[in-house]
């Protein structure tokens, strides 16, 4: 079952520095292939971190590792992924006459994966 | 010369003041660099991000050219990279934010020669604030006097905490300036965005609002500058807020001696795009009937200002500038880098000081990689990984001079911290538009 969601794909100090350090680095990697969620979001999907979402939207579709965004910075119904590779994944190629494609607020479907292999409790 | 100065020079060690940090477009340049060799060290008063731009940047051990993938002579490279220019039929010449002013000036003298479409990151960050101040005119003002008079300072989709570490400390919120002479004490800071940023931690005041209410949010505190009566019902649920707080933050706006918002890509790249931009300008505008009141992009690259000033000087637009018929056109949705790759119009390009194939749709990022293309960037990315011709660059700013636009249109000179065995940006392009220039003639 897929759920409605809005992603904001943005700027975050990690993942600047990432394209310092290059962006086939592991910091760069690690910080734009994890996906933001309100921890609220995630109890209710029974989702807990490191657990693998698949992500539709009308451009495309990736599959991410998800962990609960830090304190209430995510409303609920609000995703959240660095730059990168994966968010320009689920950008669509038209840009309604303005150059630029949608890139922020995007409408997207969420569908949980398979559970993560990891016990949740030794992650603390 | 004081103690750990000292101790750094008798170590070997050289030290560059007011060296300019051109990671974003701050443009700080009040950097010290310890230098070793061919390492900067340490980076003091940088910022994390800065920090990282410094100490990244050291010799990369790669070929200063590659011809399919593979090492080749740099002159060698210059002329397949001519060879392939002239024999397209629809070249595109993107990127330049990274770089310096005179390096962008060449690219777009080959955009020129070769009847090419030339395009910036503008584009796909402030194009469409770039589209919206044609049409509203923007209410403008340098970062210094930001610093010595902003008594209100509202950000609006825009996290400099993460994006822009220290426009608060260096420009915006912190200073003691002549009018604020208490600095923080006397700025009131409101931080408008659908998440809570690091940025809103900063905040005297934040308004969360509704994920694209952004349009409507601006539209409310123009119809209240203009005294227009309001459904509070519509208002709260278009925008996420009570009409309350929007009539508390526009007596705010009125009551300061000078006001500023800051905004950025939450405003840009949401749906509405420029009409979002032109409503938050047309708002800064409306506000010089109660006080002084300006507006300004948080522009996201080192050099990104220096493109759209660079491109204007040259021809007469910012950025989506044709140049097929002989003469520039300016079309945003035509003529930008994203539309044109992703509907599969152009033959070949010219990727300069950007990564396009990281940061584009994949339409867009599909068709560039079946094109023959150059890429020039210091280092290995997605984009110079499928170039038909990747040049590997001294950094500007760390290995070669010049200048770069501060996002407030200040010019700032680059001091560099030690030279690079690769080709600078400006040394490609000229050979480059050499090459152009003979096979063009050779033809003629
Ligand atoms: S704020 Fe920007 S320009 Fe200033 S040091 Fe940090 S990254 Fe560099």
């Amino acid at each position: 079952m897929s759920e409605a969601f809005i992603l904001i794909p943005g700027r975050t100090s990690r993942q600047g520095c990432g394209i310092s350090e290059g962006k086939f680095k592991e910091a760069y990697q690690a910080e734009t292939s994890v996906l933001q969620i309100a921890p609220q979001d995630m109890q209710r999907l029974g989702l807990v971190a490191g657990d693998r979402v698949r992500v539709t939207s009308e451009g495309g579709m990736i599959e991410v590792a998800v962990q609960p965004a830090k304190s209430d910075e995510l409303p609920s119904g609000v995703l959240f992924i660095a730059y990168g590779d994966l968010s320009s994944r689920l950008m669509s190629g038209d840009t309604h006459g303005s150059g630029m494609p949608t890139s922020k607020c995007l409408d997207v479907r969420l569908e949980p994966l398979e559970k993560s292999s990891i016990d949740p409790d030794e992650k603390a | 010369m004081n103690a750990s100065q000292a101790k750094e020079a008798s170590a070997d060690l050289k030290v560059v003041s007011d060296a300019t940090c051109t990671f974003c477009g701050c443009v700080c340049d009040d950097i010290e660099l310890t230098v070793d060799g061919n390492r900067i060290v340490k980076a003091k008063r940088a910022c994390g991000l800065g920090t990282a731009w410094f100490l990244n940047h050291e010799i990369e051990d790669i070929p200063s050219c590659l011809i399919e993938g593979k090492a080749a002579p740099v002159e060698q490279g210059i002329r397949r990279a001519a060879e392939i220019l002239t024999a397209s039929r629809y070249p595109l010449i993107y990127g330049l934010s990274d770089t310096t002013i005179e390096a962008q000036r060449v690219a777009v003298a080959i955009g020129d020669w070769i009847g090419g479409n030339v395009d910036t990151t503008t584009s796909v960050c402030h194009g469409p604030s770039g589209m919206a101040l044609q049409g509203v005119g923007e209410v403008t003002c340098s970062l210094g006097e930001v610093r010595h008079r902003a008594d209100f300072v509202m950000f609006w989709g825009s996290n400099p905490a993460e994006s822009h570490p220290r426009h608060f400390t260096r420009y915006s919120l912190m200073p003691k300036g002549v009018f604020v002479p208490r600095g923080r004490k006397d700025r009131t800071c409101v931080v408008v965005d659908v998440r809570k940023t690091k940025s809103a931690k900063a905040a005297d005041v934040f308004l969360q609002i509704k994920p694209r209410g952004d349009f409507e949010a601006l539209w409310t505190l123009r119809a209240l500058a203009a005294g227009i009566p309001l459904d509070a019902e519509q208002v709260r649920q278009t925008t996420g807020q009570p009409l309350s707080v929007w009539e508390d933050l526009m007596q705010r706006m009125k009551a300061a001696r000078f006001g500023v918002i800051f905004f950025g890509m939450g405003v840009t790249m949401t749906r509405g795009k420029h009409a979002n931009s032109e409503a938050l300008m047309a708002l800064a505008r409306d506000m010089n009937r109660y006080t002084r009141f300006t507006c300004k992009p948080n522009r996201g690259h080192g050099n990104v200002t220096g493109a759209d000033n660079v491109v204007t000087w040259r021809t007469g637009f910012p950025f989506a500038v044709n140049l097929g018929r002989g003469y520039p056109r300016f079309n945003p949705g035509e003529y930008t880098a994203s539309d044109v790759l992703a509907r599969r119009e152009a033959d070949a390009a010219l990727i300069l000081a950007s990564d396009p194939m990281a940061n584009f749709s994949q339409p867009a990022r599909e068709h560039l990689r079946s094109i023959p293309y150059i890429a020039l960037d210091p280092k290995q990315t997605p984009t110079t990984q499928h170039a038909a011709v990747a040049f590997h660059v001294a950094v500007y700013g760390i290995n070669v001079a010049g200048t770069a636009y501060r996002m407030d249109d200040v010019p700032i000179p680059l001091r560099p911290a030690f030279p690079s065995p690769h080709p600078s940006d400006l040394e490609i392009l000229t050979g480059i538009e050499r090459e152009v220039r003979q096979i063009q003639q050779a033809f003629a």
